[in-house]
């Protein structure tokens, strides 16, 4: 007789793990909620100074770029569907396109911030601490709330990278995909945040 | 052990929202180049939750989780929102 070994089926829980990423979510939401608070108190005190600020911002790359994760949000969605279509050549390009809107993004934040840079003004440059409080104020949280995002969106690039490595190995798959969802869920989170950032750093009246 | 038991959206419906996403984006965009003074950002906000709504339901899958999960996302919401009105209030009566 041959010894059998006895085989220990893996506990796995995938509505915790679920639950696990919201619970990381719900501290991602309170760190942007801070820098929002933040934002909202200087605005409410300078609103001139950041009208005038927003005014150096391009609203047309700013509405490109929230097109583009809107875009990059759906495809994410339809990747999760696809896997659990059990369609992995179709779930591995729509990660795919996903990770491409994010380059996307990366590259106009790279213009935009290549633009700011190029007059003088980044955060601790003379320019900018000729600057009147308000002004200030404003490309001080122009700078860090964008960048904060885009390190988020630099995260969230690396988790669907490792989604996409796995949906091609199969070790994601349409009977084990709580990573592919997780990282969708993060993905949607960068989404949401630049919802927010949009209108209120670019659109200012 | 739990099986995944994640509803499944279909394409067609995921298409649908971000139609729904975009309309809304380029409404924002419209609706802030008139000059509706202190009602601008307002309008601006409101707009933006409506979407964050739609993303959290829909894409993020909120709509077809457990009543525990929504509760609990609500809630953090409500307490950023305390913490917004409560800090506004404190600069107010400085």
């Amino acid at each position: 007789m041959s010894e059998k070994i006895a085989h220990i089926e893996e506990h796995r829980d995938d509505e915790a793990s679920k639950f696990g990423m919201w619970l990381f979510i719900f501290t991602e939401l309170l760190l942007f909620g801070g820098l929002f608070l933040v934002y909202s108190i200087f605005r409410a005190q300078y609103p001139v100074s950041f009208h005038e600020g927003s005014l150096e911002l391009s609203v047309t790359i700013g509405a490109i770029n929230t097109v583009v994760l809107l875009f990059s949000s759906m495809t994410v969605a339809m990747a999760l569907t696809a896997m659990q279509k059990n369609n992995q050549k179709l779930a591995m390009i729509l990660i795919g396109i996903t990770l491409f809107c994010a380059a996307v993004f990366m590259f106009n934040k790279y213009i935009e911030w290549g633009a700011k840079f190029h007059h003088g003004l980044y955060p601790g440059s003379e320019l900018m601490h000729l600057l009147d409080r308000g002004h200030h104020l404003y490309f001080s949280l122009y700078f860090f709330m964008t960048g904060l995002h885009a390190l988020h969106i630099i995260i969230g690039m690396t988790l669907l990278f490792v989604c996409l490595f796995k949906v091609k190995n199969a070790s994601i798959n349409n009977k084990d995909y709580v990573l592919l969802e997780n990282g969708a869920l993060y993905w949607h989170l960068v989404d949401l945040i630049w919802i927010f950032l949009f209108p209120l750093m670019y659109l200012i009246t | 052990m739990a099986n995944n038991t994640t509803h499944t959206i279909e394409y067609t419906t995921l298409a649908k929202i971000l139609l729904v996403l975009l309309f809304m984006t380029f409404l924002t965009i419209g609706i802030t180049s008139y000059h509706l003074g202190s009602l601008t950002v307002t309008v601006a906000l409101l707009i933006a939750g409506f979407k964050a709504f739609m993303v959290l339901t829909n894409f993020m899958h909120l709509k077809y989780e457990s009543v525990l999960l929504r509760i609990l996302v609500a809630l953090v919401f409500v307490l950023f929102a305390v913490i917004v009105i409560i800090t506004f209030i404190d600069y107010a009566f400085r």
